[in-house]
């Protein structure tokens, strides 16, 4: 349904005006670029709910970002139902905008504190004519009774609400659009517990009864291996592993990905022993020269350190970026 | 703990905030007991007064609220009534406390060393490169590569894993006997939090410290800690050994907290959900504050349940505990 090729995201910090100066006089000083991406290409199908796996600084969020159309990326093409996005014109552009709808992780942030509920939620589906202008407080309500919220709190401010409560406003904004996919970045991590098992099943009754297909980009493995199909791990603005998600948490190829499940923390390993991975992650504005995992590897030989490993299938369905895999 | 001796000992603390609507019981009758090199995991969600019932320990709460009622024994020593003088003496010598945020622990214009020093000079007359060994040998035990330079840098120089770490070792600069430890590894990535864990484990086994281990998340304290004690709505409401809770949870909300944790075996089924959130800590009515949400109450827990002991080393306070036999 959307396929991402070779997309690539640089930031680059801008030097001052003291800096050029300075550079001027011979100062070594040099623009900055953080390879945020670095060549992705991720396919979600139809139905499908991927999770997208990272520390940070793996550009996981970008890549969301990207996807959502909230921002361009510097090399490579979303397709999104075969047609790229960035070619489409009027109407047809902002039709397929809707199509895709980001969920954020701090709902404290992602609300407007002085609009009421029912126009974060009833606006956008008023603007782009989804509904009349008569027919939006039925909407409104039905919206909300979708996402398990009471109608009768519309009135209400998003300051009015618990956290749980305002990821559901979140969700039920995205959802007024009626969009066919998701981007839900980090989209239960703030919550407690009970209230994050409570947002994860109502994400699960929506895929059921809307027919919706998710990008779901967490850190937390035990969500992603709930909730997703398909499991793609990133490192430092790569892609180092893709498969389906038993088989991945059964049988991680990568040593990063092995190393993550190591060091996951679970309820049914207890009192074990921990084993971490060393080092650091390394700063993506410097990231380590060919495979960037080399310096933390326990397997790294010396072609690891200037030869980048490409993203080759390893088994049906199954990819992962490793000279391991050459052996 | 039988036969093992204990670092600290807390009874019956009642921690309330006196606001101007009304008061709140953020810890309300607590107690439990730590033993030496024991880790005892205080698990519960926000606003359960786990993060309270540290703070109380250690002396910091502040107005509007205070400890109103019950016995903290550390070493032998009730700290509720000491004075600030005597608490100051504790504080950071035998008693330390890690935060969530290591920047709340240091400060950001002051080099390393010069922190580090300082807090060995607080409590020790010592010359002054003695307490820099003393710094350095700390940095080299949380596993800080080369110690001697990074004394030197400041604060921000530090990822936030080595920040953390940092802030444990100022923790353990003068040897406590207990540390509290809210949240530690919670802003952490997995593979750096797995550093950390296996740091603290490491740490309470060679140096006999005991931690208070307080976090929302079952599974960290599922692989850390020796005991673990479920707070809800400012009181304990189970508490025994981590292959108790965990296997056996008898008490509703620790069964639905370990149901609505995401696992490998949940993949595709729905969570288990406790409904409705957390109740408000102001004016809490009588009786068992997770009435409203569990699926056994009746009308006996109307009344207040009292701590009982139903099975060794377990502590319950349910109206209707499910006890199941250990198979």
């Amino acid at each position: 349904m959307i396929e991402a090729r070779s997309i690539s995201k640089r930031f680059v910090k801008s030097l001052d005006l003291a800096a050029r100066i300075a550079g001027r006089l011979g100062a070594s000083v040099r623009e900055e670029t953080v390879h945020a991406l670095d060549g992705v290409s991720i396919t979600v199908e139809r139905g499908e709910v991927v999770g997208l796996v990272g520390e940070s600084g793996c550009g996981k969020s970008t890549f969301g970002r990207i996807v959502a159309g909230i921002m361009e990326p510097t090399e490579g093409t979303i397709l999104y139902r075969g047609r790229d996005l960035t070619t489409l014109q009027g109407a047809e552009a902002r039709e397929a905008a809707l199509e895709v709808q980001m969920i954020f992780q701090d709902p404290f942030a992602s609300l407007n504190p002085r609009m009421r509920v029912e126009n974060i939620i009833g606006e956008a589906p008023l603007l782009h004519g989804i509904v009349a202008k008569q027919e939006r407080d039925g909407y409104v309500d039905a919206t909300m009774r979708r996402v398990g919220l009471d109608p009768a709190f519309k009135r209400r401010y998003p300051h009015q609400f618990s956290g749980g409560q305002r990821q559901r406003i979140g969700i039920a904004r995205a959802l007024a659009v009626q969009p066919e996919f998701l981007v839900c970045d980090e989209a239960v991590a703030a919550l407690d517990v009970s209230i994050q098992a409570q947002v994860l099943n109502l994400f699960m009754d929506l895929r059921r009864d809307l027919d919706l297909t998710y990008l779901f980009i967490s850190h937390d493995l035990s969500v992603v291996e709930h909730i997703s199909d398909r499991v793609v791990i990133m490192y430092l603005g790569r892609v180092v592993e893709s498969a389906p998600s038993g088989e991945l948490f059964d049988t991680p190829n990568h040593p990063y990905t092995r190393a993550l499940l190591a060091g996951a923390p679970k309820l049914d390993a207890r009192r074990r022993v921990y084993e971490p991975v060393m080092g650091e992650i390394p700063s993506p504005l410097d990231p380590p020269g060919g495979c960037h995992f080399h310096p933390r590897c326990p397997h790294a030989m010396p072609r690891c350190r200037h030869e980048a490993p490409v993203l080759r299938q390893i088994a049906s369905g199954r990819h992962a970026a490793c000279h391991l895999n050459d052996g | 703990m039988a036969g093992d001796e204990t670092t600290l000992t807390v009874e019956g603390l009642k921690t309330h905030f006196f606001t101007k609507a009304g008061v709140v019981k953020a810890v309300d009758g607590v107690s439990f007991e730590v033993g030496k090199g024991e880790i005892m995991g205080l698990v519960g969600e926000s606003g359960s007064g786990k993060s309270v019932t540290g703070f109380s320990i250690i002396g910091l709460v502040d107005p509007p609220g205070r400890v109103v009622e019950g016995r903290i024994i550390h070493d032998g020593r009730d700290l509720v009534g000491l004075d600030d003088e005597q608490m100051r003496s504790l504080r950071g010598n035998r008693i330390a406390m890690i935060f969530q945020d290591p920047m709340m622990t240091l400060n950001p214009v002051l080099r390393i060393e010069t922190q580090m020093v300082e807090a060995v000079l607080a409590h020790n007359t010592v010359p002054a490169a003695q307490a820099r060994e003393a710094a350095r040998d700390a940095l080299g035990q949380v596993g800080i590569p080369s110690p001697d330079e990074r004394l030197r840098a400041y604060p921000h120089q530090f990822s936030g894993g080595m920040r953390q770490r940092v802030a444990i070792a100022i923790a353990l600069l003068n040897r406590p006997s207990l540390i509290i430890a809210d949240e530690p590894t919670t802003a952490l990535d997995v593979t750096i939090q797995g550093q950390i864990l296996y740091e603290a484990q490491k740490l309470c086994r060679e140096t006999g410290a005991s931690m208070i281990w307080i976090t929302h998340d079952l599974a960290v304290v599922a692989g850390i800690a020796d005991r673990i004690s479920v707070m809800y709505a400012g009181r304990i409401v189970e508490q025994g050994t981590t292959a108790d809770i965990i296997d056996q949870p008898a008490h509703p909300y620790t069964r639905g907290l370990i149901g609505s944790v995401p696992s490998r075996n949940t993949r595709g089924d729905r969570l288990f959900q406790i409904p409705g959130m957390t109740p408000s800590l102001l004016n809490l009515a009588p009786g068992c504050a997770f009435r409203e949400r569990c699926s056994v109450a009746d009308d006996t827990c109307l009344a207040e349940p009292e701590p009982s002991h139903p099975l060794p080393g377990r502590v319950l306070r349910c109206h209707h505990p499910v006890l199941e036999v250990a198979q």
